[in-house]
């Protein structure tokens, strides 16, 4: 597969934008400015925006906490996400609901998430259901982690999106940690993607933090969707950078594993290879870091400037109308 | 056991019957049974909408447990009459997705029971959407729900409270073959997420007029007077709305007159009604199948008793199954359940304070 400069343009924009979002949002916690609580996006950022780039215009996603890139990619503002983590009346919840919880749109594809994991699995299988039924080109994309993927309700929506040869791909998000909780203490088999076999679906292992493999295997397995050839299981293996969320000082986690990762991290990876194709420098890099840092500071300026939710409007949109 | 086995030879040989093209009969007299009406508001919506689409557990081919969706899938084929995997919790999660996408699916629960296993799907996802971030949930579920078919603990449950305490969920439990059509078309037309309860002990055995095409749609949220009077109001849905009207036909020869008010929607609750017709009589009694503690009827005692306290003359009643699951042997259920007997005799203690 070619990855045209234009694509790697855009890659190296969201994902700079991810990682560069992510350290404002921790700060701005620090300084007691979020509500709530926070989920790093360190280490995802090759997978949620490179999985995100894969898909059409009218292609729809279901992400998770760690999808941070793949909002951006689908064309969420910073103004509007920034408001989100501030709980400002211009996120796409009102105030709502919390951090990247409920954060949907779907003039967007993005379907917001609840806490509840994986309860947005069998609702990607859904939209992919109705794609199917109303014979429209489209396909569902859905996120979830190794955790996740104990749930029963992940058998229920493999199963059914393999039954009905549906255009939905799965993403599964191996940061080898849930919570507290190794892998190996989640599961005895190394790989999720093996259990695609049971389904009669095709699954995959893919290195998450090299973009290019994450883009490329999930490009092929949408467009396979699209076509008619039913869904994949892509595992992507990637490691879990920082605490489960901002309280957490992952103490579990041994040193020498995040050492072995440190050097992995998706964006050098990126950036070497983009410096290896004569397609970024020192400059264009600079360029890249002042002009995502601006927009940092116009969004935060936008959320802290916008008008909190209304308590009077407590009550209102409980029921659609 | 073959639930097939429970229903009345006759009723069979009537499935059969109704199975041809159209439901509605040659004569045009409309008298439907309940299942009938059920049936009969899928077909005309489906005709009518072409985004609808029933899908369940042995819905399609076969029909349905209860032969309800029985000739749907003749008419409207097997995409937009799915037999589905035995996976409830995937398939209300499908069914937001598909609503999210433009469709209007249905989802029957092979029993209301089972709807314990899609819980999650229900009151966190879809019924939380809306006012979380403002994209509709358009579809229902129904769950064939009650006792008085020997079912025992796990085909005879009532868990209408659990839906009707979540935000952001509609819960109807139409009593007659008439509202059971009426609400079902305006759950199927609701932009929200709808559970509609419908009692197996109803299907076959209540039967009335249903009318035809737009007429008779019956609004969410709004009560109905089943019998007027003035002595005594009796609260209640569903099935043991039949045990209430037999009650209060005894009671009208010993001159008492009964007033019932079929709720029909649970949430949203018809509060104005309620009142009204504790105003009204200023003795209150509560009926409902499902079990007390925390039922339906606590809520609406405590709307009487917040609001239309100075009204009353005695302590509100409350008739409804003990806090026990739905127990198996006939003698046991029957003691379980309220009846016409044990509505009759709460009544005139009622009655006598
Ligand atoms: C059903 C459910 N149980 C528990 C939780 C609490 N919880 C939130 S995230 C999480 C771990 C998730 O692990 P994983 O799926 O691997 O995603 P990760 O956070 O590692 O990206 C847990 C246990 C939850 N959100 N949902
Ligand atoms: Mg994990």
């Amino acid at each position: 597969m070619e990855f045209s400069n234009e694509l790697l343009e855009q890659a190296h924009y969201w994902m700079r934008l991810t990682r560069a979002f992510d350290d404002r949002l921790d700060l701005l916690f620090k300084q007691g400015k979020l509500v709530g609580g926070l989920f790093s996006q360190r280490g995802h950022e090759a997978i949620s925006v490179g999985a995100a780039l894969a898909l059409g215009p009218d292609d729809v996603i279901t992400p998770m906490h760690r999808d941070l890139g793949a909002y951006f990619a689908r064309g969420m503002t910073p103004a509007r996400l920034m408001s989100q983590y501030m709980g400002r009346a211009t996120g796409p919840s009102g105030g709502r609901d919390a951090n990247l919880h409920g954060c949907g749109d779907l003039s967007l594809g993005i379907v917001g998430f609840v806490s509840h994991i994986p309860q947005s699995t069998p609702v990607a299988v859904g939209m992919a259901h109705a794609f199917k039924l109303k014979r429209e080109p489209r396909v569902a994309l859905n996120f979830f982690g190794d955790g996740g993927s104990s749930e029963g309700l992940i058998h229920e929506a493999l199963n059914w999106a393999s039954l009905y040869q549906l255009p939905v791909v799965f993403i599964v998000e191996n940061n080898q940690y849930a919570y507290s909780t190794p892998t190996k203490n989640q599961m005895r088999m190394p790989d999720i993607a093996a259990r695609a076999a049971g389904y009669g679906m095709s699954g995959v292992v893919i290195d998450g933090n090299d973009f290019f493999a994450v883009h490329k295997t999930t490009k092929e397995a949408v467009e396979r969707a699209r076509g008619g050839d039913g869904p994949a299981l892509l595992e992507c293996k990637t490691m879990r950078m920082r605490g489960h969320a901002i309280h957490d000082n992952m103490s579990y986690v041994p040193k020498e594993l995040l050492a072995e990762w440190e050097p992995r991290d998706p964006l050098l990876l990126f950036e070497k290879r983009l410096r290896e194709m004569n397609l970024l420098d020192d400059v264009k890099q600079n360029e890249l870091l002042t002009r995502i840092e601006r927009e940092i500071d116009a969004a935060q300026a936008f959320a802290e400037n916008a008008p909190m939710p209304d308590p009077s409007k407590l009550t209102e949109g409980i029921f659609a109308e | 056991m073959t639930w097939d086995s429970i229903i009345p030879r006759e009723t069979k040989n009537e499935i059969s019957r109704s199975a041809r093209n159209d439901i509605a009969r040659e004569d045009n007299a409309r008298e439907l049974t309940y299942l009938e009406a059920i049936r009969d508001a899928l077909q005309y919506e489906m005709r009518r909408d072409p985004r609808g689409l029933v899908m369940g557990e042995d819905v399609g081919v076969f029909g349905g447990a209860f032969k309800l969706t029985q000739g749907l899938f003749e008419e409207f084929g097997e995409e937009r009459v799915i037999d589905t995997p035995m996976s409830e919790l995937c398939m209300v999660g499908a069914a937001t997705g598909m609503a999210f996408m433009g469709l209007r699916p249905v989802v029957e629960m092979q029993f209301a029971d089972f709807i314990s296993t899609g819980f999650d799907s229900i009151v966190q996802f879809a019924a939380t959407n809306h006012y979380r971030w403002g994209a509709p949930v358009p579809w229902v579920i129904r769950a064939p729900s009650g006792g008085g078919l020997r079912g025992g603990p796990f085909h005879s449950q009532n868990p209408e409270a659990w839906f009707v305490h979540a935000p952001g969920l509609k819960v109807v439990a139409p009593a007659t073959p008439a509202d059971a059509r009426g609400l079902l078309l305006s759950a199927l037309r609701d932009p929200n997420p709808v559970i509609y309860f419908e009692y197996k002990a109803l299907y076959r055995s209540i039967r009335g007029n249903v009318p035809e095409g737009e007429e008779g749609i019956v609004p969410i949220g709004r009560a109905k007077t089943a019998r007027a009077g003035n002595d005594l109001s009796i609260i209640t849905y569903g099935a043991p709305l039949h045990e209430a009207l037999k009650a209060a036909d005894e009671l009208a020869r010993e001159n008492v007159s009964v007033e019932i008010l079929d709720l029909r929607s649970l949430k949203p609750l018809d509060t104005d009604a309620i009142l009204e017709t504790a105003r009204k009589t200023s003795k209150v009694m509560i009926v409902h199948e499902a079990n007390l503690t925390c039922g339906v009827g606590a809520e609406i005692a405590a709307l009487i008793s917040q609001h239309a306290f100075e009204f009353l003359d005695a302590p509100i009643v409350r008739l409804a199954a003990p806090d026990i699951p739905p127990p198996y042997a006939p003698i046991l259920e029957d003691a379980s359940r309220p009846n016409k007997e044990k509505i009759l005799q709460a009544a005139k203690k009622l009655l006598a304070y």
